[in-house]
């Protein structure tokens, strides 16, 4: 019976929560607001509540009794990414093949996230800082991209460079002075940096055009081939011979952000074996002992920025080159707030955990498109589950970066989360 | 001179509400040692309930003003502490003593869904309400200029400051309060000395929800329009109140409230509006780097 | 033997508290000189000032290596890096998530990449990388087998047993080729037998072993038998200032030593010092 009474206290708390704030809806009236009542609402999320905590309390009470403990099912997951690697990047790789235009827009969304992922991942996953302002890089890249391409009149390709470069000046103009600050004073200040960013691009009119943006920002171009629906001299479809068409373009950009992506992916895996990734793992661990063995932990921190910030600023002038137009509105905190969840999710460090995460959250997200509204809400509630029932994310722990005999998984439990 | 004078009664009114919610930033940074993301949305969530509440009054035909004022302000604190242990219960007592981030993002999670729930539920407009307590009070005249100290100020200020005296007695002459201050000195401790560190932990909760949904309260009679997505920023400047103050100091939460609210009423009087929350995020970010501590705050030697 | 280390009229104040007090001592190259004292006598303190922790309130730390250095002028990092004093911390610090083989090689990070042009070209597998990294590994496995560890060179260092982290906090140290390696507490928490495992690896330390360098040692200890064991100069301290000095027989039984040890004699003393 206990379950039964839990349950009904839940919806008794329930029923606390909705039935002002669901129950009674204020609408604009003639003169002021009047209330709508609308108690049918309020019982179907009191039931909903009621019977969600039962079957809750049940799944509990006759769930299987050989439940693999959290340090089994990491093995299992590390065993599976094994696989799970390479066929997810034949997967990304042949998607154009057989997926229609709609597909292939997600994808590009997926893995525009997966690079921002990888991205921060080296801040946050390697270094152990936490950033909550990282967006403020992608929009650097963006307005970078944007701003060098409409005033120089200069391609996708050569601004790529600069934008990833500005935005690592920016990583580092940032990073420099919060240094010093630990855990979450360093993801508020961040945020606020981010913050700032958004609001300057907001108020800069006559350089950002404000709220309005920029619009007509030049697409990428392949060796110069332009990708234009109408085809004409000097485009792809022209060139090759083939009928012009609006896909060629997405097709075309699907393997641009999945080239970019892979290239974060790779710088990432080679640092981390390198002497700068073991020494941001070591400051993620143990900030004074870094200090101690001679390293520069103030260089150190600053790359980890710097390096996460260039990615980010790539993926923000790639944002720009698709879309043509950027304000922003593209640039608020929940974005931050999403690759962070997507990196916490995926397992901090874990770069197929990040690509899995992305793609799960993104991909889901689009998924709950058609409930409007209900989809952030949704996107909210999972992040708060997600966190209680894996707390580590879904693919924990750590590989060595160099071994004597082989290498050996270590569990997350072993592993420090930073301090910075 | 006139127009300054003005400018510092606005300010301490909008310092005194930032101080209000400062107060529970500052209280569960104290204990748990995390922010808590989802407060600012807990204040949102009261300016909604009271915005219910005093539609709803109205309706009934209660026309005295204080009565309305005084049965809304219960209700939507009561109700928002209810939210207040909820969200505690939900998203961040699974995860005590867990990996540090996991809360951290829970928390963000927590703060989009009420963020979300209310504008799924109450509607993304923006709510507007007439001024409950007109008229004012000409303090000085200056050529053209009036400086005005309107009846609504006054009863912002008086209400913060009994909000804070009672909480200020609880906090320092009951066993809850001492059980709080023992929680934040060492919550391990504190449990091996037979203190309920699960219940402490949750009244702080619901304690400093209700004094957020005060502040909501008074924001909305304040500024007579609120919208779901308010608590982002007014949290965010909150916080920054309770890390000038001195994260852990409740007399430090009222004061950075005091000159967030100051600070951001003379920028926006003297400088540029549409700048105003750069002013405040640079404070906090300035405050971070050059005096961490705030300014009531401990000094924190760090132990090799 | 020449000093290594000249502490002069060191002095750190906190607040209102006084930790340590004018002292003065010299380590000397090749020894090995152990600082003791009563808890809250300002050991730890003397080294977070020697390894740049904390800034002094007054007084010098000069290194006689090269030019000489000035310890109380230069941050944290450098001092590792440049006058090279590594050191151990009394709550063990190593980096528990890496394995034993990782935490040495994090220590020889300034010999991997002398600086982030380096570590950056090491990306695109340029700049010589390879052959550092394989010495690097060379140098991590002599000190594993001087700590006897090389079998679980693979394991996280959280994972090891508490004397067996001890000693690879000292491998890890010495990784970083110092000339003085300040140890704090290297024997706390170690059974009789692990502390003459100890006693003898610190003294192939000083002299040096095959393919290793020696090192001068400076060290914090409360084991007295370690203590009497290896040291070739003690320094006692009480209440943040020195009351003795001298070889390990001169200081057992000097009786400013065996007052602040047994509490003897307190009466006698606070009044003296209530009149002065």
């Amino acid at each position: 019976m206990k379950p039964l009474r839990d349950a009904g206290l839940s919806a008794l708390v329930a029923l606390g929560l909705f039935g002002v704030m669901i129950g009674l809806k204020t609408d604009a009236g003639p003169h002021s607001l009047v209330l709508r009542a609308r108690p049918w609402a309020v019982a179907a999320a009191v039931a909903a509540v009621f019977f969600g905590r039962l079957a809750m309390l049940y799944w509990r009470q006759w769930r299987p009794a050989g439940t693999p403990s959290p340090r089994h099912v990491a093995a299992t997951l590390s065993r599976i990414g094994r696989y799970a690697a390479p066929l997810l990047l034949a997967f990304a790789i042949t998607l154009p093949l057989y997926a229609g235009r709609y597909w292939l827009d997600l994808g590009v969304l997926v893995l525009t996230y997966v690079m921002l992922g990888w991205g921060l991942n080296i801040v946050v996953g390697l270094a152990g800082l936490l950033d909550l302002g990282y967006v403020a890089f992608y929009a650097v890249g963006a307005y970078s991209y944007a701003l060098l391409a409409q005033t120089f009149d200069l391609g996708f390709w050569t601004c790529l460079p600069l934008a990833g470069l500005l935005a690592a000046l920016w990583g580092v103009m940032l990073g420099f002075p919060v240094l010093r600050l630990r855990g979450d004073y360093l993801a508020i200040v961040t945020l606020a940096f981010g913050e700032i960013i958004r609001i300057v691009l907001l108020n800069w009119v006559s350089l950002t055009g404000g709220p309005n943006g920029l619009s007509g920002i030049p697409r990428p171009t392949l060796f110069g081939l332009k990708f234009n629906g109408g085809g004409g001299p000097g485009s792809f479809a022209d060139f090759f011979g083939l009928e012009p068409s609006i896909s060629q373009r997405v097709v075309y950009l699907y393997f641009v952000i999945l080239g970019l992506a892979l290239l974060t992916n790779w710088v990432s895996l080679r640092l981390r074996r390198l002497p700068l990734g073991r020494a941001w793992e070591a400051l993620r661990e143990d900030e004074v002992a870094c200090r101690s063995l001679g390293i520069n932990v103030t260089v150190t921190k600053l790359t980890a920025f710097a390096i996460g910030a260039a990615f980010g600023g790539f993926a923000g002038a790639f944002f720009a080159t698709r879309q043509a137009f950027i304000s922003p509105e593209s640039f608020t905190f929940i974005e931050s707030a999403v690759v962070l969840a997507i990196v916490v999710l995926g397992g901090l460090g874990s770069q197929l955990g990040t690509a899995l995460a992305a793609l799960v959250m993104i991909g889901g997200a689009e998924v709950f498109r058609d409930l409007q509204e209900y989809r952030m809400l949704i996107f909210g509630l999972a992040l708060v589950v997600v966190m209680v029932v894996r707390p580590r994310g879904l693919v924990s722990g750590r590989t060595p970066s160099v071994a004597l005999g082989g290498r050996r998984h270590i569990g997350a439990d072993m592993m420090s989360e930073g301090h910075g | 001179m006139a127009y300054a004078l003005q400018q510092l009664i606005n300010g301490v009114t909008l310092g005194m509400i930032y101080g209000l919610i400062a107060v529970g930033y500052t209280m569960v940074y104290g204990i748990i040692g995390m922010i808590n993301f989802a407060h600012g949305d807990i204040f949102m969530v009261g300016a909604f309930l009271s915005l219910i509440a005093l539609t709803g009054l109205a309706a009934l035909g209660i026309s005295s003003v204080p009565l309305a004022l005084a049965i809304t302000l219960v209700f939507a604190a009561g109700l928002a502490a209810l939210y207040g242990w909820t969200v505690e219960r939900v998203a961040y007592r699974p995860l005590r003593g867990s990996f540090r981030l996991a809360p951290l993002i829970s928390a963000i999670g927590m703060s989009i869904v009420l963020q979300n729930f209310v504008q799924v539920s109450q509607g993304a407009r923006v709510k507007p309400m007439a001024a409950l307590i007109p008229g004012g009070m000409p303090l000085m005249r200056d050529g053209t200029f009036t400086v005005q100290l309107s009846w609504m100020q006054i009863a912002i200020v008086i209400t913060t400051l009994v909000m804070l005296a009672a909480f200020t007695w609880l906090v320092t002459r009951t066993p809850l309060g001492r059980a709080m201050r023992a929680c934040e000195q060492d919550l391990k401790m504190a449990g091996l000395l037979g203190i309920d560190t699960d219940r402490t932990i949750s009244l702080t909760f619901v304690i400093g929800a209700a004094l957020a949904a005060v502040a909501g309260l008074l924001f909305l009679l304040y500024y007579g329009v609120i919208d779901f997505f308010i608590g982002f920023v007014a949290g965010v400047k909150a916080f920054t109140a309770a890390v000038l103050g001195g994260i852990g100091s409740l007399p430090g939460a009222v004061l950075g409230g005091l000159a967030i609210g100051l600070i951001e009423t003379f920028w926006s009087a003297y400088f540029s509006v549409q700048y105003k929350d750069v002013a405040s995020f640079s404070i906090l970010v300035l405050v971070l780097i050059f005096m961490p501590t705030g300014i009531l705050g401990r000094a924190d030697v760090e132990k090799v | 033997m020449a000093p290594l280390l000249a502490v002069r009229d060191l002095t750190m104040r906190f607040g209102g508290l006084t930790a340590v007090d004018a002292l003065s001592f010299e380590a000397r190259e090749g020894e090995i000189t152990a600082v003791i004292g009563p808890n809250g006598a300002g050991k730890t303190t003397v080294f977070n000032c020697i390894t740049g922790f904390y800034r002094p309130t007054s007084g010098s730390l000069a290194l006689a290596r090269g030019g000489g250095f000035a310890l109380e002028r230069m941050p944290g990092h450098l001092i590792a890096r440049r006058a090279r004093v590594a050191r151990t911390f009394q709550n063990i610090r190593l980096f528990a998530g890496m394995t034993v083989l990782e935490n040495l090689m994090v220590a020889q990070h300034n010999m991997l990449m002398p600086n982030v042009a380096r570590g950056l070209l090491a990306v695109f597998g340029l700049g010589g990388h390879a052959k550092l990294e394989r010495a690097a590994i060379e140098k991590a496995r002599l000190w594993l087998d001087a700590i006897g560890l090389t079998a679980r060179a693979d394991d996280p260092a959280g994972a090891l047993p508490y004397g067996a982290q001890r000693r690879l906090e000292i491998a890890r140290a010495m990784c970083t080729d110092p000339v003085l390696l300040c140890l704090d507490e290297p024997a706390a928490g170690l059974n009789p037998r692990e502390s003459d495992e100890l006693s003898n690896l610190l003294r192939q330390i000083r002299s040096g072993m095959a393919g290793l360098p020696g090192c001068s040692i400076l060290l914090i200890e409360h084991d007295m038998g370690v203590v009497m064991r290896i040291s070739d100069h003690i320094v006692v301290l009480d209440h943040g200032r020195k009351i003795s000095d001298g070889t390990p027989d001169q200081v057992s039984h000097d009786p400013k030593v065996i007052a602040a040890y047994l509490g003897e004699g307190d009466e006698d003393e606070i009044p003296a010092e209530a009149q002065a």
